[in-house]
């Protein structure tokens, strides 16, 4: 496929679009209309309608039409909402820089240190296979290995290491972070491995012969070139991250919590209106995040 | 790039990919055996006897919830999600080659529904229903909670594959005077079917794995991964394992399966 001579989207556009014909016009219309209404009933009316229930009134058996902000200054003006906020950010910082550092440098690994492409596209889709299989049965995973009779335990306990079992390893927050970078490291790698690729490898023997070490050719040719993979990376992390709430419920044990997870706690509850007013502040938190990242970087020249 | 010695650079660095690889599979593998675990083992090891007694405990019914029902329509799902999941992406990938108005709009819609949390997705579409009267089910409103999560990725992969793709292939064909649909027939779709088959893979394999945007739309049955994740708070045998080696050979097949076919289409295509 890669063969195929390249063209840019500009020249592709303009030698395709027949001059003055109205029906190829139509025709675009007629193929991006499934899209569209498919997109447009689950997902955009969705979205506009937990804004208007938001604002709606409810008790234990029924939401009603209002218009009240209470379920806004009930969830904001609650101290362990804000902490709720501040542990979701801190999981999303942290499992961010340990994904964005593996990432990298398995992608470089990749681009860089494999040297033909068959081997190269074997190793990419032993990280990717995983990926595509089910993350509740990998979150289970850590179980056997992490619990207090698990694998890391006794061997550690058997070497003399620890005296006893080290309880926090399994239903803590270091088991969240790390079944999270388990499950999202991938999101990182594919994007960052995309544009390390593209990367004409001229311009690294062109920085050699100029006397550039190894390092100076990392910093200052290959990460500037990296970073429109790191961000649509980050994008697809951070925003798996904030939404999650399987993560934090089966691997802390209910001993922390997160914006998804308080949630789906109020939706058990049947207090949708609470829970939509709690989605609407969590998704324009997560807007506001992409659109800082979407200033770095034009996605669609990076396709 | 030349060939060199491999420096100490590149050692370092194969290390840390074996270290990442076997930090992707070990977990894995780990209740791959003890899913054998004997009758009388438990979570964790050591083995205590090898059998299949978990497996033959996952087809009894009451053990374990609706284990094969809930297969059945996590398949089925899977499989309507993955043939709209590649009609669609096709048709808005050909959309996306002329500039029609609204593109831009368009295209970031499928961007936000990349990004939109999965629970708020569930939510908005279980009132939205709610409030219209409709009955949930996962052939209805789970099935489009799961292309709003499989669509972006289709849509994203055509837009890779168009952006690559030289018209200098069509415009020959109709030169040659094809009809256009001649011209998509014979030439378009046999040199992108190999990332179609890529597309339809995206599509049935996140389908089959989703559960944050069926908790809220699935209506009276459970999907596969609703039924799990039941099961990874009331659970406490291996049969969990032995469902987890279950699901996780299948979608092992499924994935060799579909390589297999775009290794071939590609051989075919070499050849012919």
């Amino acid at each position: 496929m890669a063969a195929v001579a390249h063209t840019t989207v500009a020249e592709t556009r303009q030698r395709t679009r027949k001059p003055g014909s109205a029906l190829a016009a139509v025709a675009a219309y007629l193929q991006a209309l499934p899209l569209l209404l498919i997109l447009g009933f689950f997902l955009l009316i969705p979205v506009l309608m937990i804004v208007v229930v938001s604002f709606w009134d409810y008790d234990f058996a029924a939401m009603y039409p209002a218009f009240l902000t209470s379920n806004y200054t009930d969830t904001l003006g609650s101290w362990v909402t804000w902490k709720t906020y501040l542990n979701t950010l801190k999981f999303a910082v942290i499992v961010w820089a340990i994904t964005l550092f593996i990432g990298f440098w398995v992608a470089y690994f990749l681009a860089f240190h494999i040297r033909t492409t068959a081997m190269q596209m074997v190793l990419f889709l032993v990280c990717t296979v995983p990926f595509l299989t089910s993350n509740i049965i990998r979150m289970i995973s850590w179980i056997p290995v992490l619990g207090r009779n698990g694998l890391v335990n006794s061997a550690l306990v058997k070497l003399g290491i620890v005296p006893q079992p080290i309880e926090w390893l399994l239903y803590s927050e270091f088991a969240v972070v790390l079944a999270m970078v388990h499950l999202n490291t991938l999101f990182m790698v594919t994007p960052i491995f995309n544009t390390l690729m593209r990367i004409d490898k001229s311009l690294v023997e062109a920085a050699r012969d100029a006397g550039a070490s190894s390092w100076q050719i990392l910093t200052n040719v290959i990460i500037p070139l990296a970073k429109p993979g790191m961000a649509i990376g980050t994008i697809f992390v951070v925003t798996l991250v904030m939404a999650d709430f399987s993560t934090v419920q089966v691997m802390s044990g209910g001993q922390s919590a997160s914006v998804a997870l308080m949630m789906k706690n109020q939706m058990g509850l049947l207090q949708y209106p609470a829970a939509a007013a709690n989605a609407v502040v969590l998704l324009v938190l997560v807007l506001l995040m992409v659109a800082g990242i979407l200033r770095i970087v034009d996605i669609r020249k990076e396709l | 790039m030349h060939r060199e010695k491999r420096s100490r650079e590149f050692y370092i660095l194969a290390v840390f990919f074996a270290l990442f690889v076997l930090f992707l599979y070990g977990p894995l593998s780990a209740i791959l055996i003890l899913s054998f675990q004997g009758p009388d083992g438990g979570l964790t090891f050591p083995l205590n006897g090898v059998s299949l007694h978990w497996f033959a405990n996952l087809f009894e019914k009451q053990a374990v919830g609706d284990f094969g029902g809930s297969f059945e329509r996590s398949l089925t799902l899977g499989l309507m999600v993955m043939v709209v999941n590649v009609v669609v992406s096709l048709l808005a990938g050909l959309a996306f080659r002329r500039k029609f108005f609204g593109a831009t709009p368009l295209f970031y819609l499928a961007i936000a529904s990349l990004v939109v949390p999965s629970i708020i997705i569930s939510l908005g579409i279980g009132v939205l229903f709610q409030q219209l009267g409709i009955e949930p089910s996962w052939y209805t409103s789970a099935f489009g909670a799961h292309l709003t999560w499989t669509l972006p990725f289709g849509v994203l992969i055509m837009f890779a594959v168009f952006n690559r793709f030289s018209p200098a292939y069509e415009e020959a064909a109709r030169d040659l005077g094809a009809t256009s649909w001649q011209t998509f027939r014979y030439v378009l779709l046999p040199m992108i079917a190999p990332s179609l088959i890529g597309v339809g893979l995206f599509g049935f394999t996140l389908s089959y794995d989703e559960f944050a945007r069926t908790l809220m739309t699935s209506g009276t049955y459970n999907t596969l991964p609703l039924e799990i994740y039941g099961m990874t708070t009331n659970v406490t045998t291996p049969v969990l394992y032995a469902l987890g080696t279950v699901t996780t050979l299948f979608s092992f097949l499924v994935i060799g399966g579909t390589l297999g076919a775009i290794v071939y289409l590609n051989r075919a295509r070499v050849r012919g």
